[in-house]
């Protein structure tokens, strides 16, 4: 299993820049075939779902990243694993 | 036993007041969503059409975007200061801007002021819920014993059904008492929901300053450990955002689709897809949800028995499994062709009891080079099965020896089931709802145990809100918008179903997720 989590963890890094150029792509396509009328509430939505999404991808990449380097492989089971400080 | 007893009914006080005030910011924020179609022609200019829909979904979808950032200020405050001060003043916040916005004139006496006020009053609105979810579930779970968290929790969690129900409520009863005209004028009575809120929240406000402060955070305060910088300590150290990372990717990202899908998405679904009556359209959503909302009881006991995992994850795979079927069910069951295609009009089995023109233009027709008549013409129809509906026709009307015959394919609106087709729209919505309890009813309990006491509130608050504020409040939204990407000239109305896809795959990735790399573990110790 842990050896699952850390190749599951490559795929969700490479899935993360993958949904941000999904998502690019998908805006700059309905904004240039936005009419004159709907290009600017077009443009405002899509303008929404980059700007959240964005940081969204860039946790799930480091969710992948901690996948990846086996930060999940034993999950703590008292609070004072939780805070390593 | 009278021990036993006495405890019992403490824990009923802490759930009855903690409820009471996360009931109440639920129903106001659950006012906007369901009055979002008289809303986008309120404060947007006449004949906007689907765009000024999606700009109100916008402002709704506006108001979960801010939650996440509510948790973070409200849930540094909860950990620094304490429950009890923190949701009480993100009781204030939520019941004000809710009074503010009914207060808010159209845009037809102030024009682009009137939306971007509610817009600003939207995000008020936002960032208190985003402080008072996790308040609420970090207070009762902290008084709760260790193998019942998930029941009592779960109380908790029918709060947003039970808000969504009153909300549903109060504007069928003005709606019906004032009638559809009066309930949608400038002033209507679609504002009095909005007024109601700061009545409401006065006497949640009463009742939760008898609440005394979390056992657990007060010890922790008494000895002085309360966190320095929660906001640091929750997400700057890698151990405890790890957790932060999985709490949102396994859990809160496919409980937030599931739920907002069955509740919100259904419901936008059956007024603008199916075409329901408005009335009809709230009381099968009524129904389903009185009928569920045992069930987030009933998931939150089983969770404190097998473990909270395998319940939220079977929710969301039956999400993933049985969206599409559902959705395609409902709109095909109140298909008009479907209906009239068995009846013999020489029965009498159908009865048009209605035709009137509601509009007469005249036009060049640019092939003839000749002005022609169109003529708008609405009639209401009924079938001796009590299905009722109405039916639309704009187009160049021919004459002939049989009457008017207008050319164009017919829309029709304002269907209104048979009680048998009724009871199966009940039934269907239901089974989402069942969804939503089960990946709901576990899900405050989950997240404590996730967490330690000194950072809890800011720790669980962040995850919870992008997962329910953000990939669930976008349902709506981007259901909608996935739908109008559908739409191409030959295809005008697009693939109804489309939408779908973002729940699904959104539920279906968390599956994955969860399934891997979450415990089934119980944690019987959150003192630490």
């Amino acid at each position: 299993m842990n050896n699952l989590k850390k190749w599951l963890g490559i795929v969700w890094m490479l899935l993360s820049p993958a949904i941000v150029v999904f998502m690019l792509l998908q805006a700059a396509d309905k904004i240039n075939k936005a009419t004159d009328a709907t290009k600017a509430n077009v443009t405002l939505q899509w303008s929404i779902i980059l700007i959240i999404f964005f940081p969204i991808c860039i946790g799930f990449l480091i969710f992948g990243y901690y996948g990846f380097k086996g930060y999940y492989d034993q999950l703590p089971t008292k609070s004072s694993e939780i805070t390593d400080y | 036993m009278k021990q036993t007893k006495n405890s019992t009914n403490g824990m009923a006080f802490i759930i009855g007041a903690s409820s009471v005030g996360t009931l109440i910011e639920w129903y106001d924020f659950y006012i906007f969503g369901m009055l979002a179609t008289i809303i986008s022609k309120q404060f947007f200019p006449e004949d906007s059409g689907t765009s000024a829909l999606l700009s109100t979904l916008a402002i709704f979808a506006a108001g979960f975007i801010v939650r996440p950032f509510g948790a973070l200020v409200f849930g540094r405050l909860g950990d620094l200061i304490g429950r009890k001060y923190t949701f009480l003043l993100t009781l204030i916040l939520m019941g004000g801007s809710t009074f503010a916005i009914g207060l808010v004139p159209g845009f037809k006496s102030i024009g682009w002021a009137a939306p971007l006020i509610v817009l600003a009053l939207r995000l008020v609105q936002g960032l208190a819920l985003g402080g008072e979810y996790g308040g609420a579930a970090t207070y009762v779970a902290e008084h709760a014993p260790p193998h019942r968290r998930g029941y009592w929790t779960s109380w908790i969690q029918t709060t947003a059904t039970l808000g969504l129900f009153l909300a549903l409520g109060v504007i069928i009863l003005i709606r019906d008492t004032q009638g559809v005209e009066k309930f949608s004028g400038e002033w209507g009575g679609w504002r009095y929901p909005f007024w109601l809120s700061l009545l409401l929240v006065f006497v949640s406000i009463l009742i939760r300053m008898k609440m005394s402060e979390s056992p657990m955070f007060a010890k922790v305060k008494a000895e002085g450990k309360t966190a320095v910088n929660p906001l640091k300590e929750s997400f700057g150290h890698r151990a405890n955002f790890k957790m932060v990372l999985l709490a949102l990717f396994g859990g809160v990202m496919g409980q937030g689709v599931i739920w907002y899908t069955g509740q919100f998405y259904a419901q936008s679904f059956l007024e603008n897809t199916v075409k329901l009556e408005f009335m009809q359209n709230r009381e099968i959503l009524l129904w389903s949800i009185a009928l569920a909302t045992p069930f987030f009881v009933l998931f939150g006991w089983l969770s404190d028995r097998i473990g909270r995992k395998w319940i939220m994850l079977t929710g969301m795979l039956l999400g993933v499994i049985f969206y599409r079927p559902i959705f395609k069910s409902l709109l095909k069951s109140a298909d008009v062709k479907e209906w009239v295609k068995d009846i013999n009009l020489s029965k009498g089995d159908q009865t048009v009891t209605q035709v009137k023109v509601t509009k007469r233009d005249t036009i060049l027709n640019n092939a003839t080079s000749l002005n022609v008549e169109v003529l708008h013409l609405k009639t209401s129809h009924s079938l001796i099965n009590g299905n009722k509906w109405t039916a639309l026709t704009s187009d160049t009307i021919t004459r002939s020896e049989a009457g008017l015959i207008p050319d164009s394919k017919p829309v029709y609106s304002d269907k209104i089931l048979s009680p048998i087709l009724k009871w199966k729209f009940i039934f269907l919505i239901w089974v989402m709802v069942i969804f939503v309890t089960m990946v709901y009813g576990p899900m405050a309990a989950f997240l404590v145990e996730l967490f330690p006491t000194k950072i809890r509130y800011t720790s669980m608050s962040l995850p919870y809100h992008i997962g329910n504020g953000v990939f669930g409040g976008l349902v709506p939204f981007l259901g909608t918008l996935i739908v109008e990407f559908t739409k191409t000239k030959d295809f005008p109305l697009g693939d109804p179903l489309a939408g779908l896809w973002y729940p699904i795959g959104i539920a279906a990735l968390c599956f994955l997720i969860g399934a891997i790399y979450l415990p089934n573990k119980i944690d019987n110790n959150v003192m630490d």
